[in-house]
């Protein structure tokens, strides 16, 4: 009886154990079959036409410049939009708002996490887009504005809820000995609370930010869908068509093993490698913080 | 709480700075409204635009005349079949994971490969998720294009999700309920069995249907190893192609000229419905239990 008891518990421990290194086989697995699939494009077409400005695929054309430019614009306009109002309505839910409001709020922000971004692309094709055209008299709406405005929308719950967390987490102590002092709470907010909670709030940004990058059908149905490399800001309100777009569109249209299905699986490649960047930097601030903490404590 | 008003202490320069402090909180208060007021508005829209489409033939209807009349069931079914494919899949295995992490894992180098492996899928863009699915379960394991590779590709999608929700949850459990257990001659596996699973169970469940949610609503994922564009029946097999509902609403909002409005509206509503429902009932669960704890 104990015997076999024991034998259970074992192979549960196991299979529990393997569970937990799944993670690092998946992302062992993700790695090997974007590298099996896009690698090859390296041989096949030459660096000078991946560096090119010119994506035209049925011509052999694979310029990566124009749509690196494309998902860097669309992204840094939702950066611009996102970070500044999400970190002010982070500072107003956790620091401002009255508990009723907070109730309210909060749960508004989860809502807009869980909208498909199909849904905000449908909203942004048939009402952002079109109105945006009319407002700012432009030939099309389906621009990189309308694109970093529904970016900004995916990237605002991540940024609001990891910035709310941070301010969460300063004592409340820090807050009282600023206002004894004789200050605001609005000179308190800002030199006291918001300091305090740096670290949290750059990691929210970054991974509102990453969100953002990898962001696909939103940007798809309202960026115009045009690979060119945006002039200035002028380019903000132009077409532009980015990474994830750019592999949403062709993949289902190209035979597998062709050169263009290869050079779509180095766009992944790429996108894998930035998002990781970003969202490693964003989580090492976190770690760092922590292991400081325990110093600190221990 | 109690406000402190500095200005009995220092009457110069305090009117100003509470004018500063007023300016400033309607500065952050309308950053707030920025944030909310689209989120309304785009919803109020979809209600309004799509409630009138929606009726039992809408609802239960096939598509015909190039999806232009008739409804959207074989979407609806198999969006339901990829969630209950994609729950089979990274249910246990999140949760197998998320005990491991809570429970079992030693502070040691590989746990915290295993976290950055976990910090690393949770960032993988969706659509590059379907990319590898296209090259592992589409081609290399010649699932072709079928519900069971959309629903793997999904999964491991949301696996991240399904961890770090329920080992969050499994942490809330005080310590004492393990000593307790422990001390009165239950084996570790009994105790997590018996007693902290049971607790953990309502955080869990919440983690597992934000989980799913997203997964209902993703399209990237399953533009190459699940989706069908136009489907006259429902799918027969797990290695049965299917029309999905988010893949539906892309396909008539952009790639069909001449799309009646008010089917687009319609998709659109329904697709809402079903992931912010499934919000929902995550958000009751996790409010009641919430209320109900005693510890």
């Amino acid at each position: 009886m104990e015997k076999t008891k024991d034998w259970k518990e074992k192979i549960i421990l196991w299979a529990i154990r393997l569970s937990g290194y799944s993670a690092i086989i998946f992302v062992g697995l993700i790695f090997i079959y974007l590298l099996r699939e896009g690698l090859p494009a390296l041989g096949e077409v030459p660096l000078s036409n991946l560096f090119s400005s010119c994506w035209y695929p049925i011509e052999d054309f694979f310029g990566l410049t124009p749509l690196l430019a494309g998902s860097l614009i669309v992204t840094l306009g939702a950066t611009i939009i996102a970070v500044p109002i999400g970190i002010c309505t982070a500072v107003y839910i956790a620091e401002v708002a009255p508990q009723w409001a907070r109730e309210i709020l909060k749960p508004s922000v989860e809502v807009l996490a869980g909208i498909p971004s199909v849904v905000l692309g449908f909203f942004g094709f048939v009402i952002l887009a079109p109105y945006l055209r009319l407002l700012l008299d432009l030939p099309t709406g389906l621009t990189a504005f309308a694109g970093s405005m529904l970016l900004a929308a995916t990237a605002l719950p991540t940024i609001v809820s990891v910035s709310e967390d941070a301010l969460y987490s300063v004592p409340k102590s820090y807050r009282d000995a600023s206002i004894a002092l004789g200050v605001t709470e609005w000179q308190t907010i800002w030199n006291v609370t918001l300091p305090a909670a740096r670290s949290g709030v750059l990691t929210a940004c970054m991974l509102g930010i990453g969100r953002a990058v990898g962001e696909t059908m939103a940007v798809l149905m309202v960026t115009g869908n045009a690979p060119v490399i945006p002039r200035g800001l002028s380019g903000f309100f132009a077409p532009v068509r980015t990474m994830t777009a750019t592999i949403a569109a062709e993949m289902g249209e190209v035979a597998t093993g062709s050169v263009h299905y290869h050079v779509l699986f180095l766009i992944g490649i790429t996108l894998f490698i930035v998002t990781l960047l970003i969202n490693l930097t964003a989580a090492s601030v976190v770690f760092r913080k922590r292991q400081r903490s325990e110093r600190i404590l221990s | 709480m109690k406000k402190v008003t500095p200005n009995s202490l220092h009457s110069s320069g305090s009117a100003a700075r509470n004018r500063i402090q007023r300016v400033g909180f309607l500065i952050l208060l309308g950053a707030t409204l920025l944030t909310v007021i689209p989120i309304f508005l785009i919803i109020g829209v979809i209600i309004v635009q799509g409630f009138q489409t929606i009726t039992p033939e809408f609802i239960f209807g096939f598509p015909y005349n190039g999806m232009k009349s008739g409804g959207i069931w074989p979407a609806i079914v198999g969006t339901i079949y990829l969630i209950l494919g994609t729950a089979l899949f990274s249910v246990p295995l999140g949760i197998a994971a998320s005990i491991y992490l809570a429970e079992y894992a030693p502070d040691n180098r590989i746990t915290q490969i295993i976290r950055i492996a976990i910090i690393t899928l949770a960032g993988i863009p969706s659509v590059v998720y379907g990319l590898f699915g296209l090259g592992l379960f589409v081609i290399a394991m010649k699932f072709g294009t079928s519900i069971l590779a959309g629903a793997l590709t999904l999964a491991i999608m949301n696996i991240p999700v399904i961890i770090s929700t329920s080992e969050e949850a499994l942490r809330t459990i005080p310590q004492a309920f393990r000593v307790t257990s422990i001390s009165l001659g239950a084996t570790k596996w009994q105790t997590i069995r018996r007693v902290i699973l049971p607790q953990a169970q309502p955080g869990i469940l919440t983690g597992v249907v934000l989980g799913l949610e997203r997964a209902a609503g993703e399209t990237a994922p399953i533009l190459f190893t699940a989706a069908a564009f136009y489907l006259p029946r429902l799918p027969e097999s797990p290695l049965d192609q299917t029309m999905a509902l988010p893949y539906h609403l892309y396909v008539i909002s952009t790639q069909v000229p001449g799309m009646p409005a008010g089917i687009q509206y319609g998709t659109a509503l329904v697709l809402l419905i079903l992931v912010l429902g499934m919000n929902l009932v995550a958000t009751v669960i996790r409010s009641r239990v919430r209320a109900r704890r005693q510890w």
